[in-house]
């Protein structure tokens, strides 16, 4: 009967998952002990003159945890900028604070200033729901509502009321599924379910859904992680012809795709925004040795 | 000797048995140069002896209890002098119940005539004699079983195997347990059901409209005039299901999208444990609750508004069954609300709609179908539910869809038809049983669509 | 841009009524809640405010004088004399002293009513247990009669009807104030069976029926549950036959608990001849309802032991068996024995399926054994609610009170169990 009585009882825990990731990555800079990260040094090209987003010593907490530690850094008006860094380094958790989506889980909080065309995002009377109406977001996984695709690209625009006809209706379903380069395979069966659709049309479907509310911003939270190569290169041409219309903030786990989409990039490490430059600039010649470690496969 | 004192006694030989063969297999063992040369441990030698010991006893003793009272009976009443040969079942068991009564010295012998004090003097012998076989029958099964077992302690044969082949046996009868209760059911229910409507007619049963099982007591005129059309019980049970469900769905079904979408964790840890207690509250107090308190409350309340209610209203029974089964609906409806996967939720949230807007566009219809499984789980508990309708929904089979008015349920009458003193054989007590058909085919089928359903919508977010 | 911004201008105007809507929503989920938790609480309230007189009794304590002239009784050891004797002179003249004034015998007859009915064999039960007592006067304690004993306790209380007269309540009233009449514990209610009479009547026999109904259900279902759990999870070979038992215990599950009655009816007491009204045949109906519950639970037990134990024993060299009975089992128990407290706590609450087999007769005797007539709590709650007497109300709350003492206490056994033992992996 004494097996294992001294395991600890863990699913007492609702933030278990984020703590285990970063005792792993607490494993990882233990090895590096050398190189010492300086709280709220970012190095490169953090800030941008126009921006759209104006962050500044954003910190988030999960309870007593410190999962992101004072970042400052802009994104510009249309731009696309990729999130990278190993697993657990806070990047989802960043992005996630810029429609507010921590919200749903209880011990999480957000300070510092977070700035949406200079209005803060967090501001206690700040709407979650018009907020969320001008961000649109792509999650890991694709999640179709268990509706006909129609109804999937349809959600957005009749909860906010934005056609007042059934045409209008049709015509923005019609123009989000183009856009995302969905409407010629999907066109003779719009009232299919979308569950029934292959990965890259379901995550497309998604992108489709995101932008019929006519976003200012789309998040993508590794829009790509769960799709097949031919499915994926499709996505980032889509993210390409995007980023004329939309300010894009991408988190990914590789770093080509970075690499080929991305505008800047910036690299998180342990709730650290490290650096953050010009793609290229990040890929041939990074500033920080910590970047230059992930880049070329140290760790991660 | 009593079947009482007979158990622990098979289980003293049976532990004998096993440190006897414990200590024979050691024996064994020593001579080849110890326990490590058997094809055992000497504990399997030593079970096998003592389930063998056990077992077989068991078996035979089981089957004389269960036995014994009828095989006597049928001696008893076929050497009954002839004028007293008991000509219908119904009699056969007042006879009986005489015979056992002067045995037993409750009843006098010089009162009854002459053939059931000799019956009585018979049974007496017939029960002695049969406790003494049983003791002798079953104590010498055992003995032999054992000795049996322990000539059988040889270091070739692997006891271990055997061992386990019988536990592995004996866990298989356990399974089937629940088939033979379901074979039991079945069986029981429909055979008296068939004799029934070998006295009530197929059409009667299921397309009368009135419910009078009362005068089938007039004696030889069973049946034939008494009323037995199930309809009237029917719509009773419906209208008071149907009112349990209208109460049940929409309040478990709101609590529990509250509970899991918008209330904080200190108000779930403290309002989920207390609806749970509803659905550990026995039924017995929800009748005495829905009879004592609400049917007077309803009543007072509908003559204050200028409405006739009955004391016994299908609206107080049907309230307080729908209350019971709160607790039923919001579990399931958490369960599969939680079980839709939180990406939808997100996904719906990242669009800009409200809470409200998710749960009702997206997560309510995909949890749809589990909820569906989960209201037809209620409908069949409401279907079947006793207490509440006997304590509080009274007899009277009106065929009416007015909740104030007085309606009684399939249950109601099972109950009634078979409490107290009845007649075998009555089509009156039969026909109790062929409402119990008509209800375990009802429920069974509500249960089967709603399992499956259920597990359909679970597999689908696995 | 100019789209995204007029968009935002249309998604800002609807706000308002999308957020008049979310409160509404809202506020029909909180209506929901507190529907369910009020009704709750009102039947706690209900019970409790109709029971908590039920653990009060009313007594009369009287100073009698055993006359023996009055009684007409010359040798208490007599038994003819004493089925002649008129015992309940010597409380009519007891009574009569308290109250003078009281001559015609209409009106002495009114007066003796006060004492319950089982006044008079109490005063010959102590006469024959102790013949010496004759023509002596003692204190005597009598419980009051239900009617008194009403319109003492619930006089205020527009639920009750006094179905006393007049006269007879000036006379309480005036026994009340000299002390005569008291209430005090009831400790009839804990020391004995049922009874015609709500002052007599006692929960001890319903306890000590459900108690040994208890035994019989929990010796039969749970070995057999657990062994049909552990079959099922860990030897079932996967066929159709497996297949059809899951099928059937999912099922028997959720058939109503009166056709359990129905079978036992049908089988233990036609089949078998048992006889009925006995904590044996009421325990094994039990028995086979609560099978399932047990059964699923003890599986969803078995089924939350780690793979990694059962390879760990199995790359030692055990048997499948060694491997069930030494590892998986004990690891497993907590769950079992939590799921097992629950059924029983169903089991010991059930009341349709022994109405059917006979567990509803009158039996005032407490139960001796498996095979003696007994009846159990729910269906003693049953059969005092469907009582006439007023008196039987209270009590009827009163053996709720109990019977939900019971299971509270089994209910928090079994989670006070699963925090203690049950581990998580």
């Amino acid at each position: 009967m004494s097996i294992n009585q001294n395991i600890p009882n863990v699913a007492e825990k609702p933030n278990e998952a984020p703590m285990t990731k970063q005792a792993a990555a607490l494993a990882v800079e233990a090895k590096r002990e050398d190189i010492i990260v300086e709280e709220g040094k970012t190095v490169g090209l953090p800030y941008s003159d126009n921006p759209k987003f104006k962050l500044r010593n954003v910190e988030v907490f999960y309870g007593e945890d410190r999962a992101i530690k004072d970042i400052s850094l802009d994104i510009a008006r249309n731009e696309v900028i990729s999130f990278i860094g190993p697993s657990g380094c806070g990047k989802s958790t960043f992005l996630r604070c810029l429609n507010r989506m921590n919200d749903s889980i209880d011990i999480c909080r957000v300070k510092g200033q977070l700035m949406l065309d200079d209005v803060d995002i967090y501001h206690s009377k700040r709407d979650v729901v018009e907020l969320r109406a001008r961000i649109g977001m792509v999650f890991q996984k694709p999640n179709p509502f268990p509706k006909s695709i129609y109804d999937n690209v349809a959600y957005g625009p009749r909860i906010h009321g934005l056609a007042n006809r059934k045409s209008d209706l049709d015509e923005i379903v019609e123009n989000s599924l183009r856009k995302a380069g969905l409407w010629n395979e999907v066109k003779d069966r719009l009232d299919a379910t979308a569950t029934g659709m292959s990965g890259g049309q379901q995550q497309r479907l998604c992108i489709a859904r995101a932008i019929a509310v006519s976003p200012e911003v789309i998040l993508m939270d590794e829009p790509c992680s769960a799709l097949d190569p031919i499915a994926t290169a499709k996505v980032e041409e889509l993210i390409a012809e995007m980023s004329e219309s939309y300010t894009i903030v991408i988190v990914t786990h590789s770093m080509q795709q970075a690499a080929r989409v991305s505008h800047r990039t910036a690299y998180f490490h342990l709730g650290h925004l490290v650096e953050v430059n010009e793609t290229d600039k990040v890929f041939t010649s990074p500033e920080h040795e910590l970047t230059e470690s992930y880049i070329t496969g140290r760790f991660g | 000797m009593q079947t009482a004192n007979l158990l622990p006694l098979i289980l003293v030989l049976a532990l004998v048995a096993y440190g006897l063969a414990y200590m024979r297999s050691r024996a064994v063992a020593a001579p080849l140069g110890g326990i490590r040369n058997l094809k055992a441990l000497p504990f399997y030698y030593a079970a096998r002896a003592s389930l063998w010991c056990g077992i077989p006893a068991l078996i035979v003793l089981a089957a004389w209890v269960g036995f014994e009272g009828r095989v006597i009976q049928g001696i008893v009443l076929a050497t009954l002098p002839p004028e007293l040969i008991p000509t219908s079942p119904g009699q056969a068991s007042l006879t009986l119940s005489q015979i056992s009564n002067v045995a037993a010295g409750k009843l006098n012998p010089d009162f009854v005539p002459e053939g059931i004090a000799g019956a009585a003097s018979l049974l007496e012998t017939l029960r002695s004699n049969s406790a003494t076989f049983k003791t002798v029958l079953v104590l010498l099964i055992a003995v032999l079983g054992g000795t049996f077992a322990w000539f059988r302690v040889m270091p070739q044969v692997n006891a271990r195997v055997s061992v386990e082949a019988t536990l592995r046996r004996i866990f298989f009868v356990c399974a089937a347990v629940a088939v033979l209760t379901t074979v039991g059911i079945v069986f029981s229910v429909i055979l008296e059901t068939i004799r029934f409507f070998g006295k009530v007619s197929f059409v009667d049963f299921f397309f009368g409209a009135n419910w009078s099982p009362q005068t089938a007591l007039r004696a030889d005129q069973v049946g034939a005039d008494g009323s037995f059309g199930m309809i009237p019980l029917f719509t009773g049970t419906l209208l008071i299901s149907a009112i349990a469900l209208l109460v049940a769905v929409p309040v478990g079904l709101l609590s529990a999208i509250y509970l899991s979408e918008y209330a904080n964790k200190k108000v779930r840890a403290i309002a989920k444990p207390l609806l749970e207690m509803l659905s550990g509250v026995p039924t017995v107090v929800y009748g005495f609750f829905a009879a004592l308190t609400v049917a007077p409350f309803i009543r007072d309340l509908a003559e204050t508004i200028g409405l006739e209610a009955s004391s016994q209203s299908a609206l107080a029974a049907g309230l307080v069954m729908g209350i019971m089964i709160i607790p039923f609906v919001s579990s399931l409806s958490d369960d599969v609300i939680n079980a839709v996967p939180q990406t939808l939720r997100d996904g719906s949230l990242a669009l800009g709609a409200t809470q409200s807007e998710t749960m009702k566009n997206v997560i309510f219809p995909a949890a749809l179908p589990g909820i569906m499984g989960g209201i037809l789980l209620a409908a069949s508990r409401a279907i079947g539910e006793t207490m509440i309708v006997v304590m509080a929904a009274g007899l009277a089979a009106n065929l009416t869809a007015n909740p104030l008015e007085t309606v009684t349920t399939v249950t109601v009458q099972i109950a009634t038809l078979l409490v107290g003193d009845q007649e075998f054989d009555s089509a009156k007590t039969l026909a109790a049983f062929a409402l119990g058909l008509m209800l375990f085919i009802v429920t069974l089928i509500l249960n089967v669509i709603a399992l499956k359903i259920v597990r359909k919508y679970r597999e689908q977010y696995d | 841009m100019t789209d995204q911004r007029s968009q935002a201008e249309i998604v800002r105007q609807s706000l308002k009524r999308r957020y008049r809507k979310e409160r509404r929503f809202r506020l029909y989920g909180m209506t929901a809640i507190v529907i369910a938790l009020a009704s709750l609480f009102i039947l706690f309230a209900d019970i409790i405010g109709k029971g908590y007189t039920g653990f009060i009794k009313t007594t009369i304590t009287l100073e009698v004088t055993l006359d023996s002239e009055a009684m007409y009784l010359d040798d208490p050891t007599d038994a003819d004399q004493r089925s002649m004797a008129d015992f309940n002179a010597p409380i009519i003249n007891a009574l009569s002293d308290l109250i003078p004034g009281v001559e015609n015998r209409a009106a002495q007859r009114e007066l003796s009513r006060l004492v319950g009915s089982y006044g008079a064999s109490q005063i010959r039960d102590m006469l024959r247990a102790n013949p010496e007592l004759l023509n002596t006067t003692q204190t005597m304690t009598f419980l009051a009669h239900d009617r008194v004993s009403v319109y003492v306790k619930h006089a205020d209380n527009p639920n009750y009807s006094i179905r006393l007269s007049e006269q007879q309540q000036a006379w309480v009233d005036e026994l009340v104030e000299k002390g005569v009449i008291e209430t005090s514990f009831n400790d009839v209610l804990f020391s004995s069976g049922d009874s015609r009479e709500p002052s007599n009547a006692g929960i001890l026999g319903a306890v000590v029926g459900s108690l040994l109904t208890m035994v019989v259900t929990l010796v039969i279902a749970f070995p057999v549950g657990v062994a049909a759990a552990i079959y099922l999870e860990e030897f079932a070979p996967q066929n159709r036959f497996t297949d059809f038992i899951e099928v059937n215990i999912n099922n028997l599950a959720a058939v109503p608990s009166i056709i359990f009655g129905l079978l036992g009816l049908a089988v233990f007491i036609g089949l078998f001849g048992m006889p009925r009204s006995v904590p044996v045949v009421g325990g094994l109906v039990l028995a086979l309802m609560t099978l399932p519950t047990i059964i699923i639970s003890s599986r969803a037990a078995i089924k939350s032991v780690p793979p990694s134990i059962r390879e760990a024993a199995e790359g030692i060299g055990a048997s499948k068996m060694q491997v069930v009975l030494h590892h998986v089992l004990p690891l497993a128990m907590p769950g079992m024995l939590t799921g097992s407290i629950i059924g029983m706590a169903q089991a010991l609450g059930e009341t349709a399926p022994l109405l059917l087999i006979g567990m509803v007769a009158f039996i005032v005797e407490i139960p001796d054994g498996f095979f003696s007539s007994a009846t159990v709590l729910p269906v003693q709650v049953y059969l005092w609610a469907t009582s006439a007497e007023q008196g039987f109300i209270e009590l009827a709350s009163a053996g709720i009170m109990i019977l939900l003492t019971f299971l509270i206490s089994m209910n928090a056994l079994a989670i006070w169990l699963r925090k203690r033992l049950e581990r998580r992996w």
